[in-house]
């Protein structure tokens, strides 16, 4: 390669691509700490189970309303998300996967609203 | 790819302006913005409605380059808030209605209006280790380097950087961590882990570590997506991040295991 | 973040890969017709393979989050230093003993 091959591609009206892979990394980031949040809670939810499985079923008649249902699909949907958007940065880091990083991001997200969708499907 | 710009069909809309349109260029300058009007030409780079207003409106306007054709690395300015070599970059690609908001590369402190101070860029381009270290004794005989190599495939798909800031300023990891090496440092410091004739690999590969280092890297692919020759420095320290983790792993293994065996 | 950190929070992430994927599927099988304790348990209750892939998941996570929120802290917030570093040690530690009680709790249930 030397310095005449490589140049600066020629600019094309509306050049600013989609900033997908700062997409990918805020979704990424934004889905862990909703995790890392929901975590602690998650623990001591089934905790609860050392006190009989009345007390664990008593507090899973709490999470029968609107809002937990939609906070449980975001959940869900973080971590499918969160899973697969760890997968594009080890496939870029380990294997120096170059596909099209906007169709990966795609992808990511698709397969974590998939899950999530499927969740809300089969939950009563 | 450096050839000419193939000959456009007449009245090719990314070439030819309409006749008599105004060009519209709000410029960032020390106070704030100021907003100049000049014509449009046929094929005008943004480097020319730059030299243009400074020779014919505002002698003051402050702006660098050297070479005018995309060797020098010295133009590269925010063109409608994405870093671009402005000599490279025709008006008619990128005007957004008959109008360029233009500002100085960001991430870097401004010498005056569209000129910034490039010293932290080297200074860290230096922190990582971006010279050659040939070491306390030179190898006995030339080094064989094989074309086809991996390791010279490698510093070929990063030798190319001229250093123009544009990774810099594209990088948000640089915006959040001020400490953060930034791109083209250790894009540079992956070419160099890549020379068979460097002798300085295990303190670079420190000095490329931790939290000003590789591993701070979010794989945004800014500096990808933005490199006006191409080059990839998100898979540069990618691969720095694969050859710091399996040194560290070896030291690790030595530190806590060899002695017990 | 250092090289060893690094290889932590990704070697984690493998394995984090495949437990969370066996963990969406058993939460799509198990919300059908609703969750009860009853159900739950009844999974949990003495199954060692459980506890063991539990145990392992919780681990694994109590290990992967605090250096995804250390770097976040960092670079969103002024936190630095050694505070910094020792409260993530506290949020490592919080981690694996409330989780493993949870995976022991359904487990002995």
């Amino acid at each position: 390669m030397s310095a005449g091959t490589q140049s600066a591609p020629l600019p094309r009206r509306g050049a600013a691509r989609p900033r997908a892979g700062f997409a990918a990394a805020l979704l990424h980031r934004l889905s862990g700490i909703a995790l890392a949040l929901f975590l602690p809670m998650h623990f001591i939810a089934l905790g609860t189970a050392l006190q009989g499985a009345d007390r664990l079923e008593s507090f899973l008649g709490l999470t029968h309303n609107g809002f937990v249902r939609a906070a449980e699909w975001g959940l869900v949907s973080a971590l499918a998300l969160h899973m697969v958007l760890g997968l594009r940065v080890l496939a870029i880091e380990w294997f120096a996967t170059r596909e099209r990083t906007a169709l990966i991001v795609s992808a990511c997200v698709a397969a974590g609203l998939a899950v999530g969708l499927l969740f809300l499907l089969g939950g009563a | 790819m450096n050839a000419p710009v193939p000959n456009a069909a007449p009245r090719d809309p990314t070439v030819e302006p309409a006749a008599g349109a105004m060009l519209t260029v709000r410029i960032r300058r020390d106070d704030g913005f100021q907003t100049f009007t000049l014509a449009r030409r046929p094929a005008q780079t943004i480097l020319d409605v730059v030299t243009a207003i400074q020779r014919e409106q505002d002698p003051t306007l402050a702006y660098r380059f050297a070479c005018r054709v995309g060797m020098c690395g010295s133009c590269a300015m925010m063109v409608n808030g994405r870093p671009r070599w402005t000599c490279r970059t025709r008006v008619a690609a990128v005007a957004e209605g008959d109008a360029l908001t233009l500002e100085p590369l960001r991430n870097l402190p401004v010498v005056k209006d569209l000129a910034v101070d490039m010293e932290p860029f080297f200074t860290k381009w230096t922190a990582a280790h971006g010279a050659f270290e040939p070491g306390e004794t030179p190898l006995g005989d030339f080094a064989v380097v094989a074309p086809d190599s991996p390791e010279r495939r490698a510093v070929d798909a990063g030798i190319e950087c001229i250093n123009c800031g544009v990774c810099y300023a594209a990088c948000d990891v640089v915006s959040w961590n001020p400490d953060y090496l930034g791109p083209a440092a250790l894009n540079r410091a992956w070419t160099l882990i890549n020379d068979v004739r460097d002798q300085g690999r295990e303190a670079r590969l420190d000095a490329v570590s931790g939290d000003a280092g590789c591993q701070s890297c979010h794989t945004h692919m800014s500096c990808t997506e933005h490199c006006p020759k191409a080059l990839a420095p998100t898979f540069a320290i990618a691969g720095l991040k694969r050859e710091t983790a399996r040194t560290a792993l070896r030291r690790f293994g030595a530190r806590h295991f060899r002695r017990s065996a | 973040m250092s090289p060893l950190l690094y290889v932590a929070q990704r070697g984690t992430a493998v394995i984090l890969a495949v437990a969370v994927a066996v963990h969406l599927g058993t939460i799509l099988y198990a919300v059908r017709g609703g969750l009860t304790a009853g159900e739950i348990l009844g999974r949990t209750q003495g199954n060692l393979a459980f506890l063991l892939f539990y145990g392992t998941f919780v681990v694994a996570a109590a290990i992967h989050a605090p250096i995804g929120l250390r770097s976040i802290l960092r670079e969103w917030t002024p936190w630095r230093g050694r505070s910094l570093d020792g409260a993530m040690l506290g949020v490592a530690a919080l981690l694996v003993v409330l989780g493993l009680r949870a995976a022991l709790a359904v487990y002995v249930a």
